[in-house]
């Protein structure tokens, strides 16, 4: 048996698996382009892209036209599917002519093999190639192999990873065999937060890069928002993550722009002013680059005393911290953006959130003293308390506690940030879920609002509140 | 996501990173490669938890055996879908030993087959992914859009003659995953060249 005539046979056989589909497919082809052509549509495919095979029965039939015949299968496609023999010419007479016979040459008709196999040629190409394949042996073998190959595309199935894997396998690896070179323990948030969103970006297409995002932060105590676009938030993060980098001696990612001020709100503006079209996808790269570095830098650098400050403009940061605080602020507008595109989003790790709330815990003394002094949070009472306590002495505190996975309890002294939390001087207790206190300090929800269990000093706590929801900024 | 700028200096960089024992180089290993293995993975398994598992296992035996990794051998990636390939094949072929001693039915033929057909499934799928993406995307058009080749060519902006030259090549890759390779071992379809 040469081999033109063993391609034939072994399409034949495979008409009873997927093959079938296919070359009824091919065979419908010509007359899909034709509906298709006249309805001046592609609108003749199933929800799944595909014909349905049998189209004629199910597509608008289109205007009889009187230069065309009447629709008589094409003599190919009648005797492959029926095995009957050919009828003779002279019984079609003159209705159904075959496409005039296409001479090709032998290059031309090989360059169709693949459009072939994809049934993606025009019915007088299709032919001319499968008549070539008859005489061909080299032709036919390849033909052979690209139907086969055919056989093997399929629509990619977008599995989205559990970003929980993430921390599972590295920590395994890390166990079998200690890093050498850790990444510290305050920066691994970060890292985590920053490749949860990374895998939210993954599938987005234009619409999402475009969706519009409200960002809510708290000024003065009153709620504020800005509109950007999911590109713009990354952008976002790429100019603030760029105060940190520019501290520890990275390249500024806001290249030649120029800030009036060096500050989160400051830098974004400018960098958002300076792009002639609104940010797109192509931040994406950037921003996560950027990510990497900061982790595999802090790394090498950040391990010893966490000397390293990174200034934010209006305040500055311990290194440790600011890798937090970038963490969490990662974590809130990987929410705006899920929020905006109604994917659904998961809290940090239990691990990490503990980390990003002891951070806010750590920072209220301070925001509650300068609240204080710009009149926005109570005196300290009168009585024995009334002078500020000397720092390291024990002072009136709050107890804040946070429920859930990555809670605990702190007791912020509430007249000093260098007061030391006293539970014998506990005035008020708070209770707050964990996403919900983190809901609070990125000024997603206001301190009226903030769904918090409250026993004691009704002003202290207000202060609290109003000074976690003051955290917030751009 | 592939990354074009890359190739054999992110390699050759990474391979010297993990040797120092650099966590975060682990971290950017798992970030560009996760989703390569697991969909690998479970593409021969058919299952969420055991591709979990031989994740774990090849980010493992890259991070314990960087050594094992020649940058001058191709590229890290057709390195790691190499191994990731092997892990899961075997994985395959004991569980289904395992079923089969269990039930008492079947065949070590059916046994073959299946293996084979996961083992070549896998593969395609790894080439399609691998593909220069013009090539992708004119099958993409071709196949999933069921344009024809003329459509097909103004699509993508280039003319008909290109068009049929990149759906034939484009075919002509994705059948060499049928090549199964004589050393079990070492299964082809990863190589350098695509």
């Amino acid at each position: 048996m040469n081999e033109a005539e063993r391609f034939p046979d072994k399409d034949h056989d495979q008409n009873k698996h997927d093959q079938h589909e296919r070359d009824q497919h091919e065979h419908d082809r010509p007359k899909h382009a034709q509906d298709k052509e006249k309805n001046g549509s592609g609108e003749t495919r199933g929800a799944d892209g595909m014909s349905s095979g049998n189209g004629d029965d199910q597509h608008p039939t289109p205007e009889p036209s009187p230069d065309q015949p009447p629709r008589i299968p094409l003599p190919r496609a009648s005797v492959e599917d029926t095995g009957r023999p050919l009828p003779a010419l002279e019984d079609l007479g003159d209705l159904a002519p075959r496409p005039a016979p296409l001479v090709l040459e032998h290059r031309v008709l090989k360059s169709l093999l693949g459009a072939w196999a994809l049934a993606a040629c025009a019915p007088e190409e299709t032919a001319a190639v499968e008549e070539h394949l008859g005489d061909c042996g080299s032709c036919a073998d390849e033909a052979r192999r690209l139907r086969e190959a055919v056989g093997l595309l399929h629509p990619a199935e977008t599995l989205d990873l559990d970003p929980a894997l993430r921390a599972r396998v590295l920590e395994g690896c890390l166990e079998r065999r200690p890093p050498r070179i850790p990444v510290p323990e305050w920066a691994t948030p970060y890292d985590a937060e920053a490749a949860r969103l990374d895998a939210l970006l993954q599938d987005f297409g234009d619409a999402e890069w475009h969706a519009p995002v409200r960002l809510r932060w708290f000024r003065g105590d009153e709620p504020t928002s800005r509109r950007t676009t999911v590109a713009g938030v990354i952008a976002h993060l790429l100019t603030v993550d760029g105060l940190v980098a520019i501290a520890l001696g990275l390249e500024d990612p806001m290249g030649e722009v120029a800030a009036d001020r060096p500050t989160p709100s400051a830098r974004t503006e400018a960098y958002w002013r300076a792009s002639h079209f609104p940010p797109t996808r192509a931040v994406r790269a950037p921003w996560r680059e950027q990510t990497h570095d900061l982790v595999r830098t802090v790394s090498f650098t950040g391990g010893g005393t966490g000397e390293l400050s990174v200034p934010y403009g209006d305040f500055e940061l311990p290194l440790r911290d600011a890798m937090l605080d970038r963490a969490f602020e990662c974590w809130v507008h990987a929410e705006d953006i899920a929020e905006a595109v109604d994917y659904p989003y998961e809290a940090p790790s239990g691990r990490d959130l503990h980390h990003m709330v002891d951070l806010a815990a750590r920072m209220l003394p301070t925001v509650l003293a300068a609240r204080r002094r710009a009149g926005l949070a109570a005196a300290p009472p009168p009585g024995p308390h009334r002078r500020l306590v000397p720092a390291g002495a024990p002072g009136r505190s709050l107890r804040l506690e946070i429920e859930g996975s990555g809670g605990g309890e702190w007791l912020i002294p509430l007249d000093s940030p260098a007061a030391v939390g006293s539970a014998e001087h506990e005035v008020a207790h708070v209770a707050l879920d964990g996403a919900e206190f983190c809901r609070l300090a990125a000024g997603h929800v206001s301190p009226a609002e903030a769904a918090a269990g409250q026993v004691g000093d009704r002003e202290a706590i207000r202060d609290v509140l109003f000074a976690a929801a003051s955290l917030s900024r751009m | 996501m592939a990354k074009k700028d890359a190739p054999p200096r992110w390699d050759r960089k990474m391979q010297q990173r993990l040797a120092r024992g650099e966590a975060a180089a682990l971290g950017e290993l798992y970030d560009r490669f996760a989703s390569l293995v697991h969909g690998l993975a479970h593409t021969v398994l058919g299952d969420e938890r055991a591709a979990d598992r031989i994740t774990r296992d090849v980010f493992a035996h890259v991070w314990e055996h960087p050594d094992t990794y020649d940058p001058r051998q191709g590229p890290l990636r057709s390195w790691v879908a190499t191994l990731t390939h092997r892990l899961a094949v075997q994985r395959l072929r004991d569980t289904e030993t395992a079923a089969l001693v269990r039930a008492g039915q079947g065949s070590t033929e059916e046994l073959e087959r299946k293996v084979r057909h996961a083992s070549v499934a896998a593969r395609a799928d790894y080439i399609v992914q691998s593909m220069p993406v013009p090539l992708r995307a004119a099958l993409e058009l071709a196949y999933f859009q069921r344009r024809d080749y003329r459509q097909t060519a103004t699509d993508l902006g280039v003319t008909e003659d290109e068009a049929r030259r990149r759906l034939r090549l484009g075919l002509q890759l994705l059948s060499t995953a049928h090549d199964a390779g004589a050393a079990p071992g070492a299964p082809p379809g990863y190589g350098g060249a695509v």
